[in-house]
């Protein structure tokens, strides 16, 4: 039988694998995609709470999630190209500046 | 039984999809990875009766977002494998799964308290989609108009950021930033 824990532990896979890729990979493109693992994982986790105590707000917050998710892209998708369209690169150490 | 088996294919799917994401050069390998996973998470709010979120992720993260990234990825070259400079492989590793754990230790910990209480429960007789739909516009109403409002914003930021003077060599758009 299936408990919210199970639902939590792979949450917590999905999200490990999320923050894995955000601190490995230095392409800004694929920075992207592992953050959209992690809005995943954590909506696989609020549907879960919220089926298994009965109340409904944790699907709404992920609506909400949903939301922010697809704003983030659109915008963040144009300073991308607007990046690359710049510089010819869209990898991380492009940006880095300032000798920190 | 059939939720259990489901589960778990579910699971296994999603996470190897997820998996290629992380660790593929390729960036296109890595988006159509990414947009198999999103599907099968759609699986898992199927499970968890919440059938309207799981249409929503499939029309929202399938069909919209992957598509913008699809045509984002027109702007660079995919064919290229993708270079990356990965150095101190073993602290990246320690510290991600060192900081995983310790991220679900503060999810877990308020969730196993047992003063949990239904603040919108759902409702006998009514489908998810309706409930859904009563609580969404009226307690959250106001969220959602700020929700559809950041969505506009957004938007016009995209058009702006990406349309504005595409004609020019990348040398004539230094007074764009």
């Amino acid at each position: 039988m299936l408990t919210l824990t199970h639902y939590l532990i792979l949450s917590a896979i999905l999200f490990s694998i999320g923050i894995l890729g955000v601190i490995r990979r230095k392409n800004l493109l694929m920075l992207f995609f592992s953050t959209e693992i992690l809005l995943n994982a954590v909506n696989i986790g609020f549907v879960a709470v919220s089926k298994f105590y009965g109340d409904l707000s944790g699907q709404i917050f992920s609506f909400f999630i949903i939301a922010v998710a697809a704003s983030e892209v659109a915008v963040g998708l144009g300073l991308l190209v607007l990046w690359y369209k710049r510089s010819g690169s869209i990898d991380l150490d492009s940006i880095m500046m300032m000798k920190g | 039984m059939f939720e259990v088996i489901a589960f778990y294919m579910f699971s296994a799917l999603v996470i190897g999809m997820f998996g290629i994401v992380v660790m593929s050069k390729n960036a296109l390998y890595a988006m159509s990875a990414l947009a198999g996973g999103m599907i099968f998470i759609s699986g898992f709010f199927f499970l968890l009766d919440a059938e309207f979120l799981g249409v929503v992720q499939i029309v929202v993260y399938t069909g919209a977002v992957m598509a913008l990234y699809a045509f984002g990825m027109m702007f660079f070259d995919t064919t290229r494998d993708v270079k990356e400079d990965i150095r101190y492989e073993k602290i990246v590793y320690t510290l991600s799964f060192l900081s995983a754990i310790f991220i679900l230790f503060i999810f877990l910990a308020p969730i196993y308290s047992t003063k949990v209480q239904a603040i919108y429960p759902s409702i006998e007789g009514l489908g998810n989609i309706q409930t859904l739909g009563l609580i969404l516009f009226t307690k959250y109403l106001v969220q959602f108009e700020l929700a559809a409002i950041m969505l506009l914003v957004a938007m016009i930021a995209g058009i702006v950021l990406v349309s504005k003077k595409m004609e020019l060599k990348p040398d004539d758009e230094k007074e764009i930033l």
